[in-house]
């Protein structure tokens, strides 16, 4: 009785496994393969060029980084940037979320507008902006001058830049997460809210007690995606700005750009790419460990306990 | 019928594979070994995007294969700032194309060191000659031609003759006082007295190092890229006198997030005739003209002042060109072609279309454009050259200059720290 048994799973095993096969192929070459290589070059001084590199450096590259004002100020500002996408950008996306879920004529025309600016690939909404914001014959400035206030200088003023790159973020994104919001709003059911008047909760605790815990998995998710994306924060910052004036809107993704492919210090611009990499993981892991736990329950606990 | 579904599965996903680890080369041409008689192909990889290049171009590739049937060029054209990029990933990848465009210094350098390129010594015999030695110096390294010259070209100010009367300047200045007392009328008079391009950086390494130059000559720059010591009376005296200069706020609005040749930029500025000045190398006139409106006739050239008790003559220019490398694995037709794109009658055609200046010997007179004109005197009566710092040093040294030149006009480092911090980049490569 055993054997067939056996070899059932074997057949079931073999079949898995070249179903995985080509997956996993491109997964190893194209995933492992670069992070395994670029973590080993970032204990190298190196160029890129002249083969495989050989001045072993140990640890310096990664000493460098953390001793390194423009690579700390890239810290800062990824900081900054979430702070303010977490208190600001979401925030108000939540709110339009609610508010387009109202009835109100229009909804969709709205929703598709807001959802606009998402579809547009960073690099068209970098040029657009450079054009609106720029300080001589920008539109925004035109408008700001013709109301009687002052222009800004956006992008060409380090202590304004910094809030200037986080507004066309959030112009780009706040749809994006609007988006989330509003379906997982469509997914609580009307009843609980009914409810909820019945037992006589009106409008604030409503939202309070019913509608913001039942977003909660939403809600997780779209920090867990935002935060992620202003880490990794790249192709709007290098177009606008070059991470200028005075390094004040450089993100460690420039730093690494600027390192690898200006300088030619592939080795450093490793050790920064690892810095990245460890900052993301470290703060998935935690994440999905200790806030997104219960939203995983039914995905990986429960095949764990079946096995 | 399972197992030949399977099989065809894998046999998908492995083409898939294999399909991608093919496509990564640029150099899957020619190898070194060709035979006469039979088909070669020569990749050529420049930055002809534009005119009247990139006619010139596709023109003098079908003239050459005319003349040798059995040789392809396969032209491959990017634009600048990609090219970068593009050449970049290839030298990365350990291989270069058979003939490349190149702007010599510190890049072609490391290439060079990492065997990619083809040293021109040996085979060349009498052609090197025929260049002038402005437009080679930037292409030996340790001695040896690993490229010749297409273009070169200086770096001088440009600037507005109606803005300049306006501000009640009878003539241009000579030296740097004058030309500080002169920003500070042109600032009276409510004229902006200069553009720059704060995001791109270079242009504003060119006011630094050519302070330097007039300051400490030639010289000085030549020893501190040996000695890797920037921390030199030169060095240090030239941050001061640009931070004299950016302390007079002379630049326009918004300048430090302003790019080179994007809608407001300071070629733009120029072009609309809105800076009475700015530093910038030959190309200048045109690109005022495609990203502004141009100014037309008002526009004139003067070289970077001098500056009283410095040891540089007026007369050495600074500035760069581009040139072109031959790949160390690329078949012996590359030598040919280029060749016939340096030799005086090809040559002549591409300076008359006004895309690049002399670099023959005896070309001045090709040149059609006022303009550029003015520029090639300038070049052939030179009694010095220096090449861009940020190509003639090692590619992070540049940088470094950039860098720090920017943060010194933007107020963020003091003269001595720029000094500082392009020495330490320089000890560390």
């Amino acid at each position: 009785m055993t054997r067939p048994r056996s070899r059932g799973r074997l057949r079931g095993f073999t079949t898995v496994l070249l179903f995985l096969l080509p997956a996993l192929v491109l997964f190893l070459l194209l995933v492992v393969a670069p992070i395994a290589v670029a973590m080993y070059t970032s204990f190298f001084k190196w160029n890129g060029l002249r083969g495989l590199p050989t001045d072993f450096l140990g640890l310096d590259n990664y000493t460098r980084a953390f001793s390194d004002p423009v690579f700390l100020g890239d810290l800062w500002h990824g900081g900054v940037l979430i702070v303010l996408s977490l208190l600001v950008q979401l925030p108000m996306s939540l709110g339009l979320a609610l508010l387009l879920n109202q009835r109100l004529r229009g909804r969709a025309f709205y929703r598709l507008l807001f959802f606009a600016p998402y579809v547009l690939s960073e690099a068209i909404t970098a040029v657009l902006f450079t054009m609106i914001l720029s300080p001589d014959e920008g539109l925004a400035n035109q408008i700001l001058e013709s109301i009687g206030l002052g222009g800004l200088e956006w992008f060409a003023e380090p202590s304004t830049v910094l809030l200037s790159i986080f507004v066309v973020m959030t112009w780009k994104y706040f749809g994006f997460h609007m988006i989330l919001y509003l379906a997982g709003r469509q997914g609580i059911p009307e009843e609980l809210i009914e409810a909820a008047k019945i037992d006589g909760a009106a409008g604030w605790k409503v939202f309070r007690h019913v509608t913001l815990p039942l977003l909660g998995p939403t809600i997780r998710i779209s920090v867990f995606l935002s935060v992620i994306g202003a880490i990794q924060l790249f192709d709007l910052v290098w177009i606008i700005t070059d991470g200028g004036p005075s390094h004040a809107s450089e993100t460690m993704a420039v730093t690494m750009f600027q390192f690898g492919f200006k300088r030619f210090q592939v080795g450093y611009a490793s050790a920064i790419s690892v810095v990245i990499f460890l900052i993301s993981l470290v703060f998935a892991l935690l994440y999905q460990r200790y806030v997104m736990r219960r939203d995983l329950e039914g995905a990986t606990t429960v095949l764990r306990d079946k096995r | 019928m399972k197992v030949c579904r399977r099989s065809a599965a894998l046999v998908a996903a492995s083409a898939l594979i294999l399909g991608g680890c093919g496509s990564t080369g640029g150099n899957n041409s020619g190898g070194s070994g060709s035979s006469a008689g039979s088909k070669v192909t020569v990749e050529f990889w420049n930055i002809w995007t534009t005119e009247p290049m990139k006619t010139y171009g596709v023109n003098a590739i079908k003239e050459f294969e005319a003349q040798h049937p059995n040789i392809t060029i396969k032209n491959v054209a990017t634009e600048n700032e990609a090219f970068k990029s593009k050449i970049t990933t290839l030298t990365q990848s350990g291989k270069a194309p058979d003939v490349y465009q190149t702007w010599g210094g510190g890049v072609l350098k490391q290439q060079v060191d990492a065997g990619l390129v083809k040293d021109l010594s040996g085979d060349a015999g009498s052609w090197l000659g025929t260049f002038t030695d402005a437009a080679m110096a930037a292409y030996q390294v340790d001695g040896k031609p690993y490229a010749v010259p297409e273009d070169i070209g200086m770096v001088g100010f440009w600037y507005n003759k109606a803005l300049f009367k306006k501000a009640g300047i009878a003539d241009a200045p000579s030296t740097w006082s004058q030309l500080i007392d002169d920003v500070k009328k042109l600032k009276a008079a409510g004229i902006t007295p200069m553009a720059l391009a704060g995001k791109d950086k270079w242009p504003g390494h060119y006011y630094w190092a050519y302070l330097a130059m007039r300051i400490g000559g030639l010289d000085a720059l030549k020893q501190a890229g040996e000695t890797k010591d920037f921390t030199g009376q030169p060095f240090v005296e030239a941050g001061q006198k640009l931070k004299e200069l950016a302390d007079l706020q002379p630049f326009q609005k918004g300048y430090l997030g302003a790019a080179y040749d994007k809608p407001d930029g300071q070629a733009a500025t120029m072009g609309n005739g809105k800076a009475a000045m700015e530093l910038m190398g030959q190309w200048a006139p045109s690109v005022e003209k495609s990203s502004g409106k141009g100014i037309g006739d008002d526009l004139g050239f003067f070289p970077f002042p001098a500056v009283d008790g410095g040891k540089g003559s007026v007369t050495d220019a600074f500035g760069g060109g581009g040139g072109f490398a031959i790949g160390a694995d690329a078949p012996a037709e590359a030598l040919e072609f280029l060749k016939f794109l340096t030799e005086s009658n090809e040559h002549r055609k591409a300076v008359q279309t006004g895309g690049v200046l002399p670099v023959l010997k005896g070309e001045e007179d090709a040149v059609t454009d006022p303009n550029l004109s003015v520029v090639a005197k300038n070049l052939a009566s030179a009694t010095g050259f220096q090449l861009y710092l940020d190509q003639a040093y090692p590619p992070a040294v540049g940088q470094e200059v950039n860098d720090s030149v920017a943060e010194l006009i933007a107020g963020t480092k003091t003269p001595e720290q720029v000094a500082q911090a392009i020495t330490e980049t320089a000890k560390s490569e």
